[in-house]
């Protein structure tokens, strides 16, 4: 059975429809990317899969229907999101974002800053005096501190040094190697999504158009759908 | 600049030596009003978990404040009547017991800021404090108009209530009492900021959307930081009607709920002893100015302009150079 399973999910801001239909489906343990262009709905699917917006449609985590849920009760089901634009609790320290809104499980400050030994050096700096790489990675590490099932990426490695990049698409690719989580990416690097995903679904105004294994995806579809 | 540490350490070694000072050189009314300084630096610490961590502007807390006050007048006050309180079926007699009388505080205060909270806290911003000041309002209206307690005059309680293996009318015992609960409620407050709730409840402060995508309710977590708040602040309300052996429904002032946060931004806002100092200062002017001028709010009143214009971390912020509140 899918983890997580979007079946004709519409979505609106207001009156202004964004979804009109997106498909989709994790298995446990899988890396699907959610791909296409600017403005056709990555994000929105997002925020209607973490229940942050009013949608419509099938949604479900292990065929439980999230759409009566509030956000947080879809965090604690095991939904971890790493939002657009990192976005740290500012005032707070890297310790103290961590432990925050941990739950028990397998990942520990111990084994985030593993992945990351960056934040090991920093851990009573405040999240605010970060630099935007070291906050997507405090960013990744405080969703893993919830221990999810499911991790959403959006955009992680946006605006960020190449370096950094490097980095943290080192550390997604750790994660599907050595854990079990599910993990939806969304992001415009072609090529290093491609090095870590299972899957790929792609998005063109609010609908799903495409949907297969990464191996399928053919540059002329990445061409016409993603337009790289 | 000092040590935030060793700033609280001063302030509260001052405001405990203090007290011994007047007890060395017997003058019992100077002790008194470092008890009335303790008891509303409780009410403030209280106020500051709402306040400071959570950003909560509650206009409201007078209502706790009076529910503990005016649990001691009524327990104490069929107590020395002889008389029952009649709730329904239930009969129950008064009690002179201090700690029967916190624990009543405490449940009475922590309910009534749960459906407060329950109600207020889907609001935010001005809203927020316009509703916990229509509930303070609302309670003052009802003790003004509570005849079997008193009504506009209030109530008097002859003796003061007692504590198990303390002589509470001994000014320096009943000082003690207080001083050991404040101390009780600074460290609740700091185990409180620094645990997980705490943050999380600091970070809900600050984004609350963003605390919802970690799992975390920022209703229930500001509700839950109500609650405790309320409570502690009511248990200082039973402290501060044994303390002068009376209680009116001026406890339930919106001044009153106001005079809180004044204490709290002129200690400094969510930073640990900033209760203290404020509660130490506003004691010390009432006492001073005071007896020059009955317009001695006007001087507070320049103070609290000062403190917001040119140190926005209050006198702790000022004496640590540190405007944030961070530990």
């Amino acid at each position: 059975m899918s983890l997580l399973k979007l079946e004709g999910l519409t979505a609106s801001y207001g009156s202004s429809q964004a979804l009109f239909g997106v498909d989709l489906e994790i298995a446990e343990g899988e890396v699907v990317a959610l791909m296409g262009r600017n403005g056709m709905g990555k994000t929105t699917t997002v925020k209607a899969i973490c229940r942050m917006i009013q949608s419509g449609g099938h949604l479900s985590l292990e065929g439980r229907d999230l759409h009566p849920l509030p956000s947080h009760r879809v965090a604690r089901l095991g939904v971890g999101l790493v939002p657009e634009g990192r976005r740290c609790f500012a005032g707070l320290t890297v310790h103290e974002n961590l432990i925050a809104a941990a739950r028990p499980g397998d990942w520990t400050q111990a084994r985030v800053t593993a992945l990351f030994p960056r934040l090991g050096e920093r851990l009573s700096q405040r999240a605010a005096s970060l630099s935007g790489g070291e906050q997507q990675m405090l960013a990744i590490g405080r969703a893993l501190m919830t221990n999810p099932r499911l991790l959403i990426l959006d955009e992680a490695t946006e605006g960020l040094a190449p370096i950094v990049r490097q980095e943290i698409w080192a550390a997604i690719a750790a994660l599907k190697r050595d854990t079990q989580i599910s993990i939806l990416l969304i992001d415009k690097s072609v090529r290093e999504i491609a090095g870590v995903s299972d899957r790929a679904v792609i998005v063109e105004r609010g609908r799903t158009v495409w949907a297969g294994a990464m191996a399928d995806l053919t540059p002329d579809l990445s061409e016409r759908y993603v337009g790289v | 600049m000092i040590p935030e540490r060793l700033v609280n350490l001063a302030i509260l070694a001052g405001l405990a030596g203090v007290a011994l000072w007047a007890l060395a050189v017997d003058t019992p009314f100077t002790i008194t009003l470092a008890t009335r300084a303790a008891i509303l630096a409780l009410a403030a610490v209280g106020l500051n978990i709402a306040l400071g961590i959570g950003g909560l502007v509650s206009l409201g807390h007078a209502v706790f404040f009076g529910l503990g006050g005016y649990a001691m007048g009524i327990l104490a006050y069929h107590a020395q009547t002889y008389t029952t309180l009649d709730l329904g079926p239930l009969s129950v007699t008064g009690s002179k017991s201090m700690p029967l009388i916190w624990l009543v505080a405490v449940v009475a205060s922590a309910l009534a800021a749960l459906l407060i909270g329950l109600l207020s806290l889907r609001t935010s911003g001005v809203y927020f404090i316009m509703i916990t000041l229509a509930f303070g309002q609302m309670f003052y209206y009802f003790a003004i108009s509570w005849g079997t307690y008193g009504g506009e005059d209030g109530l008097s309680i002859y003796v003061r209530n007692g504590f198990p293996g303390l002589n509470t009318l001994d000014p320096i015992q009943f000082f003690g009492l207080c001083f050991a609960l404040l101390c009780l409620a600074l460290l609740v407050y700091a185990r409180l900021r620094a645990a997980p709730f705490g943050l999380a409840l600091n970070a809900a402060r600050q984004v609350p959307a963003r605390v919802e995508t970690v799992g975390l309710s920022p209703l229930r977590l500001k509700l839950v930081a109500f609650v405790i708040s309320g409570a502690i602040t009511g248990l200082a309300g039973a402290l501060f009607a044994d303390l002068n052996r009376f209680v009116s429904p001026t406890m339930f002032s919106w001044q009153l709920s106001g005079e809180l946060i004044v204490l709290i931004v002129i200690g400094g806002v969510g930073r640990l002893m900033g209760p203290v100092i404020g509660a130490c200062l506003f004691v010390l002017l009432e006492h001073w100015l005071g007896a020059l001028t009955a317009f001695w709010h006007i001087w507070l009143g320049v103070i609290l302009l000062g403190i917001v214009l040119f140190a926005r971390g209050g006198i702790v912020g000022l004496l640590t150079g540190k405007a944030g509140p961070h530990v």
